[in-house]
């Protein structure tokens, strides 16, 4: 035993390093993306970026009307999505253990909260571009929609279990009925990490881009109609950053700054009010 | 037992109370109503999702029958479509990145779970989750702009002279460098699903009981010992669900394919070829099929397929990390 | 032995109705079986508890006596698989006859947890939560009763100045009080006490024991507690159970002091349990 321990401290030793190196690699790589991000993003940064509409090859132009466009689509999804899926999540945590309904939604919503989003984007688009007649800002709105209500309802069922059943007990208990525990007991103790799940949902959504190219398609004008082709900054993203032109290239890569900023903003916000929610 | 006291069930007193309703109250009928509602709202909505994708791929296979399962073909103009190629390439690439990334997923685990200084375990965490939340398409032009151009230059060249000659496993390792193709495409995938996978880890390896790592200290055992020993062994099921899981994003990751895949209807022996994926090939071809059209059949039949791959593998991946974190 | 005459001591001592014959009868319990998920807990149990009084059930963990109080109150009912058969007989109702309103019978029969559960909102609201629920009473009402309550439960001058900060930010003793307090509110006629003091230090517990010896002259009080000594400081009549079964069912003193079965006197002089 003891000629072997020289032996086994090495390899926890080498063990050791590896992993740290491993870790250090990991968030290299991550500073390598940020970096590269700001150093061919900044310089295409403006305000007039952020003013003017995509334009034409050769003509400058800015990304406004994709931010806009992204911004409704995101918007609307989370609005058609979050009270369907904080109802199905309850409908889990409340109900789910007592029939087999509650088993297959579970099953089936675990399924879709990593299935591919492409998916999501044909199946919309067989269900309401084709049959309806085109692309649409309010199918891409639908698209994203159908992405973050896995999310919700898992994080709403998560969160409303780790509220301790004593509370939802003490509430019984004074009478209260099961709509009122859930509704002012339960859903209050699991808040901060239910918003946590929205924006976090939020940021998956703001980033997709494959659904989307089924749905809404992208516009180089100007629209607002949800009932017409909507642009957004993911598929401008794609558009521009294939394109042969270095101008939309640029234009590309400060678009992908943006959204990148923004997509990690809401993680770090989001994670904070969960720690905060926590230390309560 | 015998001593329950006889009495007389007194009158009752002074009360506001009316006695004791009965039946269910209506508010809360009607708020199960509800709920069941949204449950089979999501429940149909995630079965239409189903049952679209593969109505719409059946044209398909009224055309070619089972020859699309078995065709490498991808032709618009004769108007030939096959599997083959876009299926080879998302597995590849899947399991390209599930094995480049499960070790490393191990190795930084292990650090945010042992080695790391408790201070900066949940700041190093985070940020390796932030990789996680950054969108696809970043990966996608970051690998296109600036991995490609390294992988023609300096890492291709490299495994060409080393491993490329090497018997056997040399032809994955051959071919002009171009930079785009499987290879790169699954390294890309890799660096994606690795914050999943770690995250997923380190949940299981913190389920570990305390007890039974200190009884491995107590003999003796050094960190990594316990950690191969006692950690991985008791959370195995889990970790498998969490490698499935990754896998299982891998499958149907899109955009950063569609950036550094190449996008080539071709199979080849050698990993430095371009290729295409199931996603990569709905996402690149789809701008080009008209509606009503045998391709938009076949894009649809082969988001069916993708369906259906990563269907099975989330299925036992959920089975395998459910069983465990819920005991 | 020792333990004997202490405890009986003082029960003894108290001397308070121990031989009170005229006791109403608040909740009549016959012939109660209860079953979880297959298995029996409660086996034919028959006893009734005396209005105005405080009844302590005591007995080894796992012999039912908390399952028993969360029959009471139909707490059951909130987890599927679970299922009473017998009487619970309250104001001629059987109360545990699932076509009785659970919910009421909850606003008639309050209830106290082992550890204090106060709702994620100010002290204010939890209190009001209750009140709110039961009866439509103005704002100054609510505030009255509310005043009203953490008076009886002797947090009043302790909160009284920060009735709108969050309830988490009591402590231990505070907290329980308050769901006292909370449970009052509501003007229950009965109140089911869980061990209630179990998570807490011994001048909290002084002080819910006083708690309870103020509210028994309104309440009819149920207390469960693994603490002889308590049962016997607060108890006018006290339970013992063992493996589901009510074993004897006496006045306090005597149970304590000259008890007629030998599990009884075996378990309360610490030979087992």
């Amino acid at each position: 035993m003891s000629q072997r321990l020289p032996l086994r401290l090495a390899r926890d030793a080498t063990f050791r390093v590896v992993a740290t190196l491993s870790a250090g690699v990991a968030l290299l790589l991550l500073a390598w993306i940020l970096w590269t991000l700001v150093s061919r993003g900044a310089s295409s940064l403006s305000t007039a970026l952020l003013v003017t509409d995509t334009l034409p090859p050769g003509r400058g132009g800015g990304l406004r009307n994709a931010i806009i466009g992204s911004l409704i689509q995101v918007g609307m999804a989370v609005i058609i999505a979050t009270p369907i899926g904080v109802l199905a999540g309850i409908f889990l945590a409340e109900l789910g253990d007592r029939s087999l309904l509650g088993r297959v939604v579970r099953f089936i919503n675990d399924v879709l909260l990593s299935a591919p989003s492409i998916l999501i984007g044909l199946f919309v688009y067989q269900i309401l571009v084709r049959p309806f007649g085109g692309f649409s800002g309010i199918a891409g709105a639908i698209a994203l929609g159908i992405i973050i209500l896995p999310v919700v309802v898992r994080a709403t069922e998560d969160m409303l279990r780790l509220v301790p059943p004593a509370l939802r007990e003490a509430a019984f208990a004074l009478g209260a009925p099961h709509w009122h525990v859930v509704a002012n007991v339960t859903l209050r103790g699991a808040r901060a990490g239910i918003v946590t799940g929205i924006l976090l949902a939020i940021a998956r959504a703001a980033g997709e881009t494959a659904p989307l190219l089924f749905t809404s398609l992208g516009s180089l004008n100007w629209s607002v109609d949800l009932t017409k082709p909507m642009s957004s900054l993911p598929v401008t993203i794609y558009q521009y950053a294939g394109s042969p032109f270095d101008e939309w290239v640029g234009i590309a890569w400060a678009g992908a700054l943006l959204i990148t900023l923004g997509v990690l903003c809401l993680n770090i916000v989001s994670r904070l009010l969960l720690t905060l929610g926590r230390g309560k | 037992m015998s001593d329950v006291a006889v009495g007389t069930l007194s009158s009752a007193p002074v009360s506001r109370h009316r006695g004791f309703a009965r039946g269910e109250q209506a508010s809360d009928v009607i708020f199960r109503g509800v709920l069941y509602a949204a449950g089979i709202l999501v429940l149909t909505l995630l079965g239409l999702i189903i049952i679209l994708l593969f109505h719409g791929g059946l044209p398909v296979l009224y055309a070619f029958g089972i020859d699309f399962f078995t065709s490498s073909a991808w032709n618009p103009v004769t108007e030939k479509y096959g599997a083959v190629v876009a299926v080879y390439g998302t597995i590849i690439t899947a399991v390209i990145a599930v094995v480049v990334a499960v070790p490393a997923a191990f190795g930084i685990s292990f650090f945010l779970t042992e080695v790391a200084p408790p201070v900066l375990r949940r700041s190093i965490g985070t940020a390796i989750q932030l990789l996680a939340a950054i969108p696809s398409i970043i990966f996608g032009m970051w690998g296109f702009f600036v991995v490609v151009p390294l992988m023609a230059t300096y890492v291709q060249p490299a495994l060409a002279s080393t491993l490329g000659v090497v018997p056997v496993i040399g032809t994955l390792f051959s071919g002009a460098p171009i930079g785009t193709g499987i290879l790169t495409a699954g390294l890309i995938m890799a660096l994606m699903i690795l914050p999943f996978i770690t995250a997923l880890f380190v949940e299981v390896l913190e389920s570990v009981p305390p007890m039974f790592k200190e009884a491995a200290y107590g003999v003796g055992a050094t960190t990594s010992e316990v950690f191969t020993a006692v950690s991985i062994p008791y959370g195995r099921t889990a970790i498998v669900g969490a490698v499935m899981l990754g896998l299982g994003r891998a499958l149907g990751e899109t955009m950063a394919v569609t950036f550094v895949i190449g996008n080539a209807n071709r199979i080849s022996a050698s990993l430095f070829s371009p290729g295409a994926s199931i996603a990569s090939t709905i996402a690149n071809e789809f701008p080009e099929a008209a509606p009503g059209s045998l391709k938009l059949f076949a894009l649809l039949e082969l988001g069916f397929l993708l369906f259906v791959l990563s269907f099975i593998v989330l299925a036992v991946a959920r089975f395998l990390v459910r069983s465990r974190l819920e005991t | 032995m020792n333990d004997i005459s202490t405890t009986g001591l003082i029960a003894a001592e108290r001397k308070v109705n121990v031989d009170a014959v005229d006791d109403g009868i608040k909740i009549l319990v016959e012939n109660l079986d209860f079953f979880y998920s297959g298995k029996q807990a409660l086996f034919d149990i028959n006893m009734a508890f005396p209005e105005k009084r405080v009844t302590a059930m005591i007995g080894p963990s796992g012999c039912g006596k908390s399952t028993f109080l969360r029959v009471i109150n139909r707490m059951f009912d909130l987890y599927p698989g679970q299922k009473a058969t017998g009487r619970v007989m309250m104001d001629n109702q059987n109360i545990v006859e699932p076509q009785v309103r659970a919910a009421v019978v909850r606003s008639r029969i309050g209830m106290v947890f082992q550890k204090p559960t106060p709702f994620p909102m100010s002290i204010h609201d939890n209190i009001a939560y209750g009140i709110k629920l039961n009866e439509r009473v103005s704002r100054a009402e609510i505030n009255e009763r509310i005043e009203w309550a953490l008076t009886k439960a002797a947090l009043w001058g302790e909160v009284k100045d920060r009735l709108h900060t969050s309830a988490i930010g009591l402590s231990g003793g505070q907290q329980q009080r308050l769901c006292i307090a909370r449970t009052i509110a509501v003007k229950p006629e009965v109140v089911l006490l869980d061990e209630p003091t179990s998570a807490l230090d011994p001048i909290s517990t002084a002080k819910i024991e006083e708690l309870i010896n103020e509210l028994r002259s309104e309440f009819t009080i149920i207390i469960v507690t693994h603490n002889m000594q308590q049962a016997a400081r607060v108890s006018d009549k006290a339970a013992f159970f063992l493996l589901g079964r009510l074993v004897e069912f006496d006045q306090t003193a005597r149970i304590f002091t000259n008890p007629r079965e030998k599990s009884t006197q075996d378990y309360i002089t610490g030979r087992f349990g």
